[in-house]
């Protein structure tokens, strides 16, 4: 199998006066590879990714990005740059005045001249398709629009795996439709997180699910079919 | 949302032309003197220099008079008081108060200034859109912290308010009425409280956001204003109008 692009070893988390979240989990993530993580609310999913991309330090365990381990802040800062996280809401992710300055605030961080910074930001724009909103204000944006500038705005960085936390949360059908669409042009490694069966099944290739702080490696397949029961809304197998 | 507080930011005239730093320069160098003047002619001319400004920068006058309206709300306040309170020689009776010369001097003089110093204010600094501010104050050194909460503040703002009207409304969903008790005042609390927590825990989030996408601590700009022969002109005039009026206030306190 190919290399690990991210790796979590035995990680425990606990937010204080909550109890633990994450009880000695296993995570890895190839590269290529599209991955699908489901769970109920609660279950740490968000406190993971927020530990992998260096956010929250967990009390025990290590993380591991791009075969290198995670030592201090400094590591995080250069593994950050090749990794594109979207957020879940996107008001928390947007904050330019400008769409424009927006996508090119993380090719300037990377430390790409203006210039190239635009022209970056300008094909990072064109591929989710809303070429021509340089200079819209974020703020003003649908809930779909901003959605799909988030994504720009880490496309730019070119980055080498995505991951998307609840990227459907609050989209319309067409708007999930474009956003599959989008994605299904992207060949990098990518994890998604979501509740949704159906968008996991078009934008992943595996599922994962976790449940009381842990990975369970449930190698469902999803499948279509029309049916009514308790667990119609969670990926199953009968 | 239709309030961006920023009418005066899109216009087309020599001052709009004039690069923001240019402007942010101008402000400083023709308020701040303004705002020491102690005599009466000295403030008048700087009040004659501000009205000038706001017609060389063709602002909307409707606009222009709302608001000097609400700064001459506070003046008003101030001749309801300082006339009676100043000690001097009296000037007017009304019953049994007294109004003093040297309290009507000085109401006149702050109301001349305030004026002026509004007038410069609108346009010079009220023609920068809020998006050009921070990349002007970056560009004139000014620390990155200013620069950085200006930015935010105004992004967020309006976010703030979103959710001061949601929560605003399930409260009226659920039948509150506001009323001078202390249901009311405890809800009115709780909001704020409630606006402070999820402030907080926003910035949170935008940092954590902001760290993913590299940010450490720097702001790089797309922006970069161009400068003209127009914007060493007008810094340069308004050098000019400065002393100027300098000079007559020096005049008259005989100095000069």
């Amino acid at each position: 199998m190919s290399t690990a692009v991210i790796k979590l070893k035995n990680i425990t988390y606990a937010f204080p006066n909550r109890g633990t979240t994450l009880k000695g989990l296993d995570f890895h993530l190839h590269t290529g590879e599209k991955l699908g993580l489901f769970g109920p609310n609660g279950a740490g999913k968000t406190t993971m990714l927020h530990i992998l991309m260096g956010l929250l330090t967990p009390q025990q365990g290590d993380v591991i990005l791009f075969g290198k381990s995670m030592a201090d802040g400094d590591d995080f800062d250069q593994a950050r740059l090749k990794i594109g996280f979207l957020f879940q809401h996107s008001d928390d992710q947007l904050f330019c005045p400008t769409v424009l300055d927006d996508v090119a605030f993380g090719p300037l961080n990377q430390g790409l001249a203006k210039d190239a910074a635009k022209e970056r930001a300008a094909q990072a724009l064109e591929t989710v398709g809303l070429a021509g909103f340089e200079d819209r204000v974020p703020y003003r944006l649908s809930g779909g629009e901003k959605k799909l500038v988030a994504l720009a705005t880490i496309l730019a960085m070119r980055p080498e795996v995505l991951i998307l936390d609840e990227p459907t949360t609050g989209l319309s059908p067409e708007a999930k439709s474009r956003l599959i669409e989008i994605l299904g042009n992207l060949d990098m490694a990518r994890l998604v997180v979501s509740h949704e069966p159906d968008f996991l099944a078009a934008t992943t290739d595996r599922l994962i699910a976790m449940r009381d702080g842990q990975i369970r490696a449930g190698e469902l397949k999803p499948h279509t079919h029309t049916h009514v029961h308790e667990e119609g809304d969670v990926p199953h197998q009968h | 949302m239709a309030f961006t507080g920023e009418q005066f930011a899109f216009g087309d005239s020599f001052i709009h032309r004039l690069s923001p730093p240019t402007r942010l320069i101008c402000a400083a160098l023709f308020t701040i003197p303004c705002a020491l003047l102690q005599g009466l002619e000295s403030a008048s001319v700087a009040l004659i220099a501000g009205i000038l400004f706001v017609f060389t920068a063709r602002l909307p006058m409707r606009d222009v008079l709302q608001r000097l309206l609400a700064v001459n709300v506070f003046t008003l306040f101030l001749w309801l008081f300082i006339p009676f309170s100043t000690p001097g020689i009296p000037a007017q009776t009304f019953g049994p108060l007294t109004a003093t010369h040297e309290g009507i001097r000085l109401a006149l003089l702050i109301t001349l200034k305030t004026n002026a110093i509004v007038c410069a204010v609108m346009t010079l600094m009220g023609t920068i859109s809020v998006q050009d501010l921070g990349p002007a104050l970056q560009q004139l050194k000014m620390p990155e912290k200013i620069c950085h909460i200006l930015l935010f503040t105004y992004r967020y703002i309006f976010v703030i308010h979103q959710e001061y009207t949601t929560m605003r409304r399930a409260m009226a969903a659920r039948g509150f009425k506001p009323k001078t008790n202390s249901h009311t005042y405890r809800s009115y609390a709780w909001l704020v409280g409630m606006l402070l927590v999820k402030s907080w825990d926003r910035a949170e989030r935008v940092h954590g956001a902001m760290r993913c996408r590299g940010f450490r601590g720097r702001f790089y700009t797309l922006t970069t204003f161009s400068t003209s022969s127009n914007d060493t002109f007008f810094i340069f005039e308004c050098l000019t109008l400065t002393t100027g009026i300098l000079c007559i206030e020096f005049f008259w306190k005989g100095l000069l």
